[in-house]
């Protein structure tokens, strides 16, 4: 037991590059997915400045349709999921009363991976032949090599790779983490809503992300190696990469919007001080929603021409989606009545979220009736339902979550007054900038359009969604304002800071130490620390006496194996365009990429870890401190 | 739940599931082997998708020489035997015959993997290059995959082979075993299905 | 303070939408203002789900908005709330109500879906059209009639014009909002149906739907509804022999630097747009409207047009094929005067 404490501890920038931690990790992701929704948002800015007129030239067509590729999937890739994975290491582990989460090492992994890819991607704005500027669903061939001449698609097939192997393996770290790592006494219906929806949203990841790492290796494999998927001239199939990225792309929506759910389900509860109305009625809704999502793919190829018999089928299964998400919001609006609401900006966002939210879900019943929709299709309409389900529904779900867990995470409470002031602007911004647009789209105004004629009537709606989303950025601007505010406040939080906390987060210290709980709570029922609140009791009942506690080292080893990727990556992409030294060097840089790779797998597999110990006295000493 | 409370001569009767690490190893690894499902289901549905679109290239029934195929499978069918024989020597605790079983896996792996780097390189004299035709990209692809599955799994169970002598069969070794055995299976399993979907139709329709 | 501001948040918007509901946007181009059958049954099937949708928004926002004013927190409120654990009798009435509204949408959307499927191709009074989407252009091509035509689609009032949809180049979009939704043009020889019917003439605007490129957002395109006699007279107009420029210099140009890519009459080439007729298209390029009063910068006279394109098509529509044609101001506007008058006769 003795090399236990000869670990070495890093400090500084190498505590962070090692660490394996899921609350550091769960704050790298929020610090990357947040800089990416920055960048996401700049861009969408310029969209909407590009659009605030007719026949504008503020930006060039090629800039505006790299702009728009990169806004969806900035946003989807690299921020919303890092994001939601932020929430989820941060809390899923202590909702469940776990020391750990299953896999340290992998979830370091997990996120390394995605930052390289993400840096990867936009690596790309500073090459010669730009981002990547066939849209972000990348359809062939026009994201083919015939047709997207230069390296901003490489760019997004081999970024998108590498972040979406992170992604991967995180949602296994959690899914792992849920089955088997619980407190005893938590049982999977006394699960915290926000942890069933992480782990529905892990399981839908574990199954679509593959499908997503197929069409991108096989579109790779056309533009790098001569392939021919999706090359009709050669035999390939344009219609196949609609399919394998939407069997991809739909349960991705669900990835993204159900941990929203469960954000609102945790907050709306906690602030009404009443019991989430259906539980159980909750969670089965949240898993029959990710069953549903993997039968409705082709709702997004009405127009392809797959036939009646598949449109009328997709039509129906997609309306069904409608029933299980009914029965959450009114399960929402229920444990809110008869409850004791208080509007804390956490709770501004989630009351703010429902009718969003509904707007965003009828809109989408809409769009489900086939024949409706081949007017609806590819023009505003669709892009105002689907920012209503994504902004309107995730981005105002994380915005609450992370108002709401900001204590526990940072130990600070964010600035009340300003949060609330944020949420007005950032609101009503935002459905300024979008509920216009459904209409935009109904009057003939197709999506991704560069610029539209003078005379069309398009005019005044375009103006007012440009106001809009130059709120959306002042409001996002004044997070961050706050963020700053807060930062330099004492570390001052209390345990449970809202003072109705109902799960066992809110149990022990905010922050919580490296190992979370010095004993394991023993959950006797749903909501267990307001179980035990009501009981008349302080705190959880320990589940086991104090002891030493075993930790997992530190490592360097997620950092250089997505390094590695990383340089793959680049050498592939130029392997045709690098003639010095000898011909196809790229081919050969990127093999010392994998090697950097598997070099590190391979020491990590040889080399065993032993972790360290955390004893007793040390855990007094930090009891105090804390 | 310390990997150092069983100390070597002590282990349970299932080593790899002794410890927490070892159990959520093993489940990790099944979640993980739902994902790579999905992986070879998508790369079989491209397969199927573009498998007509042979243009000028040879078309499959001729190509394909269902000897070497069926020789190449009864190798690999084997090897997935031999790792269940390495599995029972690791709930036996017998540490010689495991590592004998593994390299006996890895060695039909070998065997395995030379045939198909002979076949394509065959093809490839066939005129059934990588970029012929749709076909021959899908083709290529899937099966390659699965060849690369194959290719990782011998450099993996190779270091296995290298930690068990080592370190000897532990708690921390026995779930890496096992873990590799079940990828092993894995693999197999989905050449049973290359088999049938590739070669066997690509003969018949 | 919170429900008047959401108050103060909705009741602009509410304005707005009933003031953009009754306008309904322009007839040759909303989809809420049908002028065809087709199009007439998807915006009924539309207004179905809205009226459907509209209901469940108001009892949702109703409730909500019920239930934040009533159960807000009072200052110093320390009291708990009784924990309700859930209803059954309310868990059914919001799972059972659903699925008849569903019901009640899904059975239309099929019957519409099967409808709008039919094939009207062998129906001898159909006008038959090939329609192939190029980067970033249209073609029209009339197999029974043995003409083909750009960018704008002239077609006999009232008769159902079936469509087969293929494209050159990427994926493109084929849609005229107020006659019918759209079609996908699909690469490698895969062909999509639809067919639509325009009762009323006029010209009604199309788009192009589906990202294609830098100028996907110009590729717009007409459809021109004629009564038949008109129709007859176009399509025989079309077929008639054209004569070449008078100045010989122009001519000149004309048949080495044009009808290389372009075909007037029965002469050139049929790789880019025909250009038989130009003259008297309502614009050039789909996108600079022709008009002899201009209001805006993307309209002009029929010559000021088609000398601005000719002049640098790259700066009207970016990343087209065309690219910049080396003329000298004498060509160039011979060229364009020559084009602007080469019409064809066929409207009374």
């Amino acid at each position: 037991m003795a090399q236990g404490h000869a670990v070495k501890r890093y400090s500084g920038l190498m505590d962070w590059l090692t660490t394996v931690d899921h609350k550091k990790i769960g704050i790298l992701y929020l610090i990357a997915g947040g800089f990416f929704f920055l960048v996401g948002g700049l861009e969408a800015l310029l969209i909407r400045i590009q659009l605030w007129k007719p026949l504008n030239d503020f930006v060039s067509a090629d800039t505006y349709n790299e702009l728009i590729t990169m806004h969806g999937t900035t946003m989807i890739f690299l921020a919303a999921m890092p994001m939601l994975f932020a929430l989820m290491n941060a809390v899923v582990p202590l909702q469940i009363g776990a020391r750990d989460v299953a896999f340290p090492f992998v979830n370091a992994l997990g996120f390394w991976t995605f930052f390289f890819g993400a840096v990867l991607l936009n690596v790309s704005w500073f090459t010669s032949t730009g981002a990547p500027a066939a849209g972000w669903t990348a359809y062939a061939p026009l994201s083919g090599p015939a047709f997207s001449t230069g390296h901003g698609m490489d760019y997004y097939v081999l970024g998108l790779q590498i972040a979406g192997i992170g992604t991967l393996i995180g949602g296994i770290n959690f899914l792992v983490t849920i089955i088997n790592m619980r407190a005893p006494g938590m049982t999977f219906m006394r699960m915290p809503l926000f942890t069933w929806t992480s782990f529905i949203t892990s399981a839908l990841i574990l199954f679509a992300f593959p499908a997503l790492a197929v069409g991108l290796a096989a579109l790779m494999f056309d533009r790098v190696f001569d392939a021919n998927f999706f090359d009709p001239n050669n035999g390939g199939n344009a219609v196949l990469w609609e399919h394998i990225f939407w069997i991809f792309g739909h349960p991705e929506v669900y990835i993204l919007i159900l941990p929203a759910f469960g954000v609102i389900s945790e907050v709306i509860s906690t602030f009404s001080r009443k019991r989430l109305f259906g539980y159980s009625s909750m969670v089965f809704a949240t898993i029959l929603i990710g069953f549903l999502g993997f039968m409705v793919w082709a709702h997004h190829m009405f127009t392809t021409g797959l036939g009646p018999v598949a449109n009328a089928l997709f039509s129906i299964a997609t309306m069904l989606i409608a029933v299980p998400t009914g029965i959450k919001i009114f399960n929402w609006i229920f444990t809110m009545w008869g409850g004791s609401i208080k509007f804390t900006s956490a709770n501004l966002y989630a009351v703010g979220f429902i009718p969003t939210f509904v707007m965003g879900g009828v809109t989408g019943v809409m769009l489900a009736a086939a024949p409706a929709d081949f007017q609806y299709h590819d023009t505003y309409f669709v892009v105002a339902h689907f920012h209503y389900v994504i902004v309107g529904g995730l981005i105002l779900g994380i915005f609450s979550g992370l108002h709401y867990w900001w204590p526990k995470m940072f130990g600070r409470i964010l600035n009340e007054t300003l949060g609330k002031w944020t949420f007005w602007i950032f609101y009503i911004g935002f459905h300024l900038t979008f509920f216009i647009q459904h209409f935009l789209g109904l009057l003939g105004m197709p999506r991704r359009i560069w610029t539209y004629l003078d005379g069309l009537g398009f005019n005044e709606m375009n103006l007012i969604s440009t106001i809009g989303a130059i709120m959306m950025g002042i409001g996002t601007i004044m997070f961050i304002l706050n963020v700053v505010i807060t930062n330099a406040k004492p570390q001052n939080a209390a345990d449970d800071p809202w003072e109705d906390g109902r799960t066992l987060e809110w149990t022990i210290p905010s922050p919580p130490p490296e190992y979370n709980f010095k004993q394991t709570p023993l959950v006797r029922g749903y909501d267990a620390y307001w179980k035990e609140k009501m009981d008349g009791h302080k705190g959880m009942t320990p589940a086991e006496p104090i002891g030493s506690i075993h930790m997992p080292s530190p490592s360097i080893l997620p950092f250089t194996m997505s390094l590695g990727l990383f340089i793959t990556g680049f050498g592939l992409m130029y392997s045709r365009d690098w003639t010095f030294i000898t011909e196809h060097i790229g081919f050969y840089v990127a093999g010392l990429g994998l090697l950097i790779t598997f070099g590190s797998m391979f020491l990590r597999s040889v080399y065993d870890d032993h972790g360290f110990h955390i004893e007793p006295e040390e855990l007094e000493d930090k009891g105090v401190k804390a | 739940m310390s990997t150092h409370s069983h100390a070597e001569g002590h282990l349970p009767h299932e080593p790899e599931k002794a410890t927490l690490e070892g159990r959520n190893k093993v489940l990790g690894f099944w979640l993980f082997l739902g994902g790579e499902t999905v992986l070879f289901g998508t790369l079989f549905s491209a397969f199927l998708a573009l498998r007509h679109q042979v243009l000028d290239g040879p078309q499959p029934s001729e190509l394909f020489k269902l000897s070497l195929v069926a020789a190449a499978t009864a190798i690999l069918l084997t090897s997935s035997l031999t790792s269940v024989f390495a599995i029972q020597a690791l709930h036996n605790h017998n540490v010689k015959a495991l590592i004998n079983w593994l390299i006996v896996t890895v060695v039909l792996g070998l065997g395995f993997l030379g045939l198909e780097i002979y076949e394509f390189y065959h093809y490839v004299h066939e005129g059934h290059g990588f970029t012929t035709s749709a076909f021959s990209s899908s083709f290529y692809t899937l099966v390659g995959f699965h060849g690369a599955h194959v290719a990782f799994g011998i450099f993996w169970i190779s270091s296995i082979i290298g930690q068990l002598m080592k370190k000897g069969l532990t708690v921390v070794t026995a779930p890496k075993v096992y873990v590799a055995g079940m990828y092993w299976h894995f693999i197999d399993v989905v050449w049973v299905f290359i088999f049938t979907v590739v070669y066997l139709m690509g003969k018949v329709v | 303070m919170n429900r008047w501001q959401f108050f103060k948040r909705l009741a602009p918007l509410l304005a707005l939408m009933v003031l953009v509901l009754s306008a309904c946007g322009r007839a040759d181009l909303s989809a809420l203002n049908p002028q065809g059958p087709v199009a007439q049954e998807q915006f009924g099937l539309m207004k179905l789900a809205f009226s459907i949708m509209v209901g469940v928004v108001v009892i949702v926002f109703a409730l909500c908005l019920f239930v934040i004013i009533r159960f807000r927190r009072r200052r110093g409120d320390k009291s708990i709330p009784k924990q309700v654990e859930g209803s059954h009798k309310l868990e059914i009435i919001w799972t059972v109500i659903p699925i008849i509204l569903l019901i009640i949408l899904g059975v239309p959307t099929v019957q519409t879906v099967f409808n709008l499927s039919k094939d009207h191709s062998n129906d001898p009074d159909a006008v038959k059209v090939i329609v192939t989407s190029h980067q970033y252009w249209w073609e029209f091509e009339y197999p029974e009639l043995g003409i083909k035509t750009a960018q704008e689609l002239v077609i006999p009032k009232g008769k159902t014009i079936t469509i087969e949809a293929k494209t050159a180049d990427v994926l493109h979009s084929f849609w005229v909002p107020s006659l019918a939704g759209k079609i996908d043009t699909n690469p490698g020889g895969s062909t999509n149906k639809m067919f639509f019917s325009a009762p009323k003439e006029g010209v009604y605007l199309g788009k192009c739907a589906e990202l294609c490129g830098p100028s996907h957002g110009l590729m717009d395109f007409k459809v021109k509804s004629v009564d038949d006699a008109s129709f007859d007279r176009w399509a025989a107009a079309l077929q008639a022999p054209v004569a070449m420029p008078s100045d010989p210099v122009v001519a000149a140009a004309f048949e080495s630097k044009c009808l290389v890519c372009h075909a007037v009459g029965d002469k050139g080439g049929p790789l880019y747009p025909n250009l038989t007729g130009i003259g008297s298209r309502d614009s050039v390029g789909g996108i600079l409207i022709n008009t002899d009063d201009p209001k805006y910068s993307n309209e002009g006279s029929t010559y000021d047009n088609l000398h601005r394109w000719i002049e640098n098509p790259d700066d009207i529509k970016p990343g087209n094929l065309m690219g910049q044609i080396d003329l000298t101001q004498q060509e160039l506007d011979g060229i364009a005067k020559y084009l602007s008058e080469l019409t064809l006769d066929y409207e009374q």
